[in-house]
């Protein structure tokens, strides 16, 4: 039986999911601990986000 | 006394503010109202007739099947495709009942037995066959073949085998960037030339100025640094307020999607990996192919990975705005076809209360990929003007 290329995508997107909530959810607690550095921190976690969400848009696109 | 004048001052701040609060909610109302018509725009069916000349052309023979014929999942299927690509004509809307098209033609240009130059109103919205200096050119799904009179096709398993001619065409996305270019030039001539009156900014200066220190202080400073910085400005203000303005107009009803197209995004990301490279310092290059701190078969290993990674870099940038716009447009016009597929009270409220919130996250969007897409290309020039002192 053939797995169909979707749900490669799929679990490549559930991956990038987990990967970005990863990165929020820590994002949120470095701003709970230094809300002074919230700025900086958002920043990081824009352009890791942005890495992680190229990554499902490419396994979207490969489908 | 200097109670008194801070009273004044405070009430004095309070009239400005409350004055910058009153334009920013209005431009908030405005947005919201264009926002708000969109489904409006999509569900509407007037009676416009479409003038143009119908003599130069013929019928075409293998018309694409008759709308009444598709269900409707397939006619949301096809409109949704159709937003997708670019165009030879601007298309409002289209009445399926009397078969009328809203909208107004362009200008095509063709590299064929010279320059062929008409009117995309001569295509019928592909309907018809276009004939120029003895040549016909047919439509097929938005791309321009060269047929003969009859307007026939020779198709093989679902491919058009016809010879297709260089198409320089004033296409949908063409007109748009050219309209924005010329926003964005008359915006900020008018700002630069405030400044010249007096340092208190006023006209359209007064909403720019916040946008660009933005982008000076927290798009162009930290990633590229304080000696640097200046000389990308100009291309970092051009990037962001280029494709915030696009993606917010790809919101309006007027059917624009410039960042929709792959193209737009890979002239984009070229000209970032251009200047990237061509400003690229001794230790830029150092650290690319032979990196220092690192043993010696290690920097064998890493120099192809890093190479690749120049090129990765830009192709990443191009799909993420790509992509992060397609994802957007096909979300939001799918949850606006399901209005029509529950055809209920009920399905239907709760999706198109569910397209407004996404069209409200669209603008987000429309802002925070300008905001990523300059401040990753800031990122790139940093490496490249970066010197390495410490190592």
């Amino acid at each position: 039986m053939e797995i169909p290329a979707i749900v490669g995508a799929g679990l490549v997107v559930i991956g990038v999911g987990i990967g970005i909530g990863r990165i929020g959810g820590s994002a949120m607690d470095a701003i709970a601990r230094q809300p002074e550095a919230t700025n900086k921190i958002q920043t990081a976690m824009l352009i890791a986000a942005a890495l992680i969400e190229g990554i499902g848009f490419a396994a979207l696109f490969a489908v | 006394m200097s109670t008194k004048k801070n009273i004044y001052f405070c009430t004095k701040f309070r009239i400005v503010n409350r004055q910058v609060i009153m334009q920013f909610t209005r431009a908030l109302f405005f947005l919201a109202v264009l926002v708000l018509i969109q489904p409006v725009f999509l569900t509407a069916s007037g009676h416009a007739e479409h003038a143009s000349d119908s003599t130069e052309s013929t019928q075409v023979a293998n018309q694409e099947p008759a709308q009444e014929g598709m269900s409707m999942k397939q006619e949301i299927k096809a409109h949704i495709q159709h937003h997708l690509q670019d165009g030879h004509d601007f298309h409002l809307y289209t009445d399926t009942e009397t078969n009328t098209h809203v909208g107004f033609p362009l200008l095509v240009i063709l590299l064929d037995d010279g320059i062929q130059v008409f009117s995309s109103s001569r295509f019928h919205h592909g309907e018809s066959v276009a004939e120029s200096n003895g040549n016909f050119y047919a439509l097929h799904h938005g791309k321009v073949y060269k047929t003969d009179a009859a307007g026939t096709f020779e198709m093989h398993d679902g491919h058009v085998h016809n010879e297709k001619p260089l198409d320089f065409s004033i296409t949908k996305n063409v007109f748009s960037i050219m309209a924005f270019a010329l926003i964005l030039i008359l915006l900020f001539t008018g700002a630069a030339r405030s400044y010249k009156k007096s340092l208190v900014p006023s006209g359209s200066a007064r909403f720019l100025e916040p946008l660009i220190i933005f982008v000076r202080d927290e798009i162009a400073i930290p990633n590229i640094g304080e000696k640097h910085y200046k000389r990308f400005m100009s291309y970092l203000l051009t990037v962001f307020f280029f494709i915030w303005l696009v993606n917010l107009f790809g919101l309006t009803p007027l059917g624009i999607n410039v960042t929709n197209s792959i193209s737009v995004t890979f002239a984009l990301a070229v000209m970032t990996f251009v200047i990237t490279q061509f400003s690229g310092k001794k230790e830029y290059w150092k650290h690319i192919f032979w990196m220092p701190g690192v043993p010696v078969p290690m920097k064998i290993l890493l120099a192809p990975i890093e190479l690749l990674g120049v090129f990765i870099k830009p192709f990443a940038l191009l799909i993420r705005l790509y992509a992060n716009i397609t994802a957007g447009h096909i979300v939001l016009m799918s949850l606006i076809g399901l209005m029509f597929i529950f055809h209920s009270w009920i399905g239907s409220t709760l999706s198109f209360g569910l397209s407004v919130f996404i069209s409200f996250i669209e603008l987000l969007v429309a802002a925070l990929q300008a905001y990523i897409f300059t401040m990753l290309t800031a990122l790139y020039f940093g490496s490249a003007v970066a010197e390495h002192e410490d190592h």
